[in-house]
């Protein structure tokens, strides 16, 4: 009920800040079907079965190939897809979906509970090389009652379950049953359900997507979605500068500074949402300074989390207090808060042992120097940047703090599996769903888990495993709501920042709302009034 | 000659297989596994998920039998299959046969070096010719710092000014791609001519750097054929200037030109992947970067040999140019 309401309330705020864009917009039009959305990326698919992909490029695109069981709605909460409705067993160990029934593959077969089916048995066959086995793991039991119901029974209650049902485990069967699906020439021209249709595929230059006229939302109004690969950043900014794509990502910079000319605010909109990520710096609880409270306190309270905020992002994101996203569900806004205050966090170090002050002004504690190395992956300019403010301030409360920029695969590798490191600046990706097992609990230490700072909490554990085996939306509030304020007392990282998302998209493309999940999943809604089309497709 | 060019193409064999086992081994040196891309830093992975994808792909193998392995496969032409998530096989990738001849990734990458290679010849030559032939003139400096200006400038850099001159300012190229996209709706002159207009960029880009190195090695090997006595004596006999410096200098003047080419091969390859980077090429060079990033051992694997294959073809073309034209060489 209550998220029924907080979705009204969003798309009245969406409504209005819509509305407020458009109010100088003179004539209205109705949405009418042609021309074509080209997105320039940086990344190429590999693959469009989504239980294959492994990268956002591959998914982004797999997602409008491929309609799964439930999505997410503007607010976050989970509705149907395929599926029209589905009941939990008051045990919560089952979940039957009901299928709705004009959804079809494009050859015209109905799509049915047995390609549901047949995709879960492809994602948990061990021979499927697909890193997402692991959730439908936890079902002891998947049937297809009829054609149109599909019913899982899971071994103990688990949470995420429910999230898990997306476009991951659904195939048709009608085309794959006999061949082996890593192999098929079908991997790369798949056939789907979901709003758009594979058309064509130029490796290393575009990819090309058709509107499905058996659409069971309804034909998109869009002709043919258009992907073009250009790895070099500067040169997809200059793609768009010259109006040849419609849609890309900007980074801070661009969003800020490159795109604040009459050009753009002439010829496209900006859009700015929270992206499901935050940036953190952690520390290592092998290493004995840092398993120190205080000493951990001391540091949170000597970095400006604002001055980073708006020197590295120019604004463009939010400040992070803990492991979820500002203004979602599991979000918890009162933790205990770090201010920027020098003095406090000297009297920390102090109170930790580290009065002593060399020569150079550096601290030390039993003839040790306080000097550490923060670690952190080449190639995003964002996170050098963040590292060297915070070691500007550091030295000033007598840290002396060392920056070394290391190639990913080496960075993991050598480092972080080898736990060889003091401090990491990193960022999550993190999901919708508020369960974060892998990356807290105390048992997630082996080599290659998440856990990688060993940090050790038997009430976090404890919160961890009650969070998962919990359906209701209030107990869990409570549960993570708990789970946060530890962290932020114990600052296992500090929460740096939640970048925002910066779309861009030409300014002839009308129906765009933006919400919490971003802006294109109503895509399929997308259109272009007729006098401002652009492309036509062949015939 | 035909035992000459037989004797040097069976001393190539040992010397392929050298460059695949070096390669094999280094490649494995480098940090990070094929398999990282689906495991790490990834919560819904157990460590049997891990060993069950190592052992898919045999990479719980020691590294001589993976070589050994791979070494069996190459022996029949077969280049094994790309570890990326689409398992296409590695001579798919490199030469898709499903695909018209001019968008396969060889030939665009092969295409485009061609043709900066005719262009470096037929610019390079001439201004090492007119240096070498007033040295110290204001055309000789002028050259010269033009020259060395072009041979420091980044390639990415002067394309990206290139760009925005030509493609943003004036709108008078495609900034990125090798077609447009309407290039189906094009008639069969109106696609040749978008192919062109696609490649003007590429293709000086990618000459630039060495225009400027081979119009200096021109330079030099000019003045050096034309402080010969044989030139003095083409003089005295009283030889139109033209003849003296077209039959007698150039001609000899050329050989050193003839070696260094053979010897640039790779260096064209290398320079693919920046410039294909740049302007979103689907060449070789482009394959052989995200092949790298993602450790898809077979492909970059792949690609070595063929670049391998065309360094040993353009050093065997060079040495039998080189006999060709030099009679010297050709008498021992």
């Amino acid at each position: 009920m209550f998220s029924n309401i907080a979705r009204y309330v969003l798309l009245f705020l969406c409504i209005a800040v819509i509305a407020g864009k458009r109010a100088e917009s003179k004539t209205h039009h109705d949405p009418v079907y042609g021309d074509a959305l080209v997105v320039g990326t940086i990344g190429e698919p590999s693959v469009l079965i989504p239980m294959l992909a492994t990268d956002s490029a591959s998914h982004d695109v797999a997602g409008l190939i491929f309609s799964g069981l439930i999505k997410y709605d503007t607010d976050l909460s989970i509705i149907g897809d395929l599926a029209s409705s589905w009941d939990i067993s008051p045990d919560g160990l089952t979940i039957t979906f009901h299928l709705r029934k004009d959804a079809f593959w494009e050859d015209g077969t109905p799509c049915t509970a047995h390609d549901v089916l047949y995709g879960f048995k492809t994602i948990t066959d061990p021979s499927t090389p697909t890193a997402y086995a692991e959730e439908f793991k936890q079902v002891l039991r998947a049937e297809a009652v009829d054609d149109y119901t599909f019913r899982v029974t899971y071994r103990e209650r688990y949470a995420p379950a429910l999230t898990s049902w997306g476009n991951m485990a659904v195939l048709p069967r009608h085309v794959f049953e006999g061949t082996l699906l890593q192999t098929s020439p079908l991997v790369r021209k798949p056939m789907g359900n979901g709003p758009f249709r594979f058309k064509e595929w130029i490796p290393g230059d575009r990819l090309v997507l058709g509107a499905s006229p058996s659409y069971f939302l309804g034909r998109p109004y869009l002709d043919a979605y258009i992907c073009r690969f250009i790895p070099d950043p500067a040169t997809l900014f200059l793609e768009l500068r010259s109006g040849t794509i419609d849609f890309m990502a900007l980074t801070p910079l661009q969003y800020a500074r490159q795109t604040a000319t009459d050009f753009f605010q002439k010829n496209f909109n900006k859009y700015t949402y929270p992206s499901f990520s935050y940036t953190y710096l952690a520390f290592n609880f092998l290493h004995p300074w840092f398993q120190d409270k205080r000493v951990r306190q001391a540091i949170a309270h000597a970095i400006d989390k604002k001055e980073i905020v708006e020197g590295v992002l120019l604004g463009l994101g939010e400040i992070a207090t803990g492991p979820y996203v500002p203004h979602t569900w599991p979000y918890n806004p009162d933790v205990p808060q770090y201010t920027f205050d020098q003095q406090r966090a000297a009297a920390l170090l102090d109170a930790a042992g580290w009065h002593q002050i060399d020569t150079d002004g550096v601290r030390i504690k039993d003839g040790a120097r306080f000097e550490f190395t923060i670690l952190t992956n080449m190639g995003n300019s964002l996170r050098m940047n963040t590292a060297t403010i915070i070691q500007w301030r550091l030295a000033q409360i007598g840290i002396k703090v060392k920056i070394r920029v290391i190639e990913w695969s080496t960075l993991i590798n050598e480092f972080i599996d080898k736990k060889r490191f003091e401090a990491l600046l990193l960022g999550w990706s993190i999901g919708v769903d508020p369960d974060q097992y892998d990356i807290w609990h105390s048992s997630k230490v082996r080599n290659k888990e998440l856990n990688f700072i060993s940090y050790n909490n038997p009430e976090v554990d404890r919160l961890l495993e009650a969070g998962r085996r919990t359906f209701d939306i209030d107990e869990r509030k409570r549960i993570y709501g708990t789970f946060q304020s530890i962290l932020a007392e114990d600052v296992p990282y500090i929460f740096l920042y939640v970048p925002y998302a910066l779309p861009i998209v030409h300014r002839r493309f009308h129906n765009i709302h933006p919400s919490p999940i971003g802006i294109t999943y109503n895509l399929y809604r997308w259109y272009v009034p007729r006098d401002m089309q652009r492309y036509r497709l062949s015939p | 000659m035909l035992l000459y060019c037989l004797k040097r193409f069976i001393g190539m064999i040992p010397v392929f297989f050298g460059v695949t086992l070096l390669s094999f081994v280094i490649i494995q040196l480098a940090p990070g596994k094929p398999t990282d891309r689906l495991t790490e830093l990834n919560p819904r992975i157990t460590p049997e998920a891990r060993a069950r994808l190592e052992q898919y792909y045999g990479l719980d193998k020691p590294i001589i039998v993976q070589y050994g392995r791979w070494l069996s496969r190459i022996v029949r032409f077969d280049f094994g299959v790309s570890f990326s998530s689409d398992a296409r096989p590695v001579i798919d990738k490199i030469w898709d046969r499903s695909v018209p001849f001019f968008d396969r990734r060889l030939t665009i990458t092969f295409l485009i070096n061609t043709l900066s290679l005719f262009l470096i010849l037929a610019v390079a030559i001439p201004i090492g010719v007119l240096a070498a032939y007033r040295p110290y003139s204001l055309t000789d400096r002028i050259t010269s710092v033009a020259v060395f200006i072009g041979f420091a400038a980044p390639k990415f850099w002067v394309a990206l000014l290139l760009m925005m001159v030509f493609s943003v300012q004036l709108g008078w190229l495609p900034i990125s791609g090798i077609k447009s996209l309407n290039y189906a709706m094009l008639t069969e002159p109106g696609q040749f001519f978008d192919r062109i207009r696609h490649l003007v960029l590429p293709v000086f880009v990618s000459a630039c750097g060495g225009i400027a190195g081979m119009s200096r090695y021109m330079r030099s090997s000019m003045r050096e054929a034309l402080s010969h006595d044989y030139i003095t004596t083409a003089r005295a006999k009283g030889l139109s200037e033209t003849a003296v410096l077209y039959r007698h200098a150039l001609r000899n003047a050329l050989l050193p030109l003839v070696t260094l080419l053979g010897l640039s091969v790779p260096g064209f390859f290398a320079g693919s992947v920046i410039f294909e980077t740049i302007f979103g090429i689907p060449g070789m060079g482009q394959l052989s970067y995200q092949a790298i990033m993602m450790r898809d051992y077979p492909v970059i694997m792949g690609l070595l040999c063929i670049t391998a294959l065309l360094t040993m073809i353009g050093n065997l073309l060079a040495d039998i140019c080189y006999a060709y034209i030099d009679p010297r060489i050709r008498v021992k």
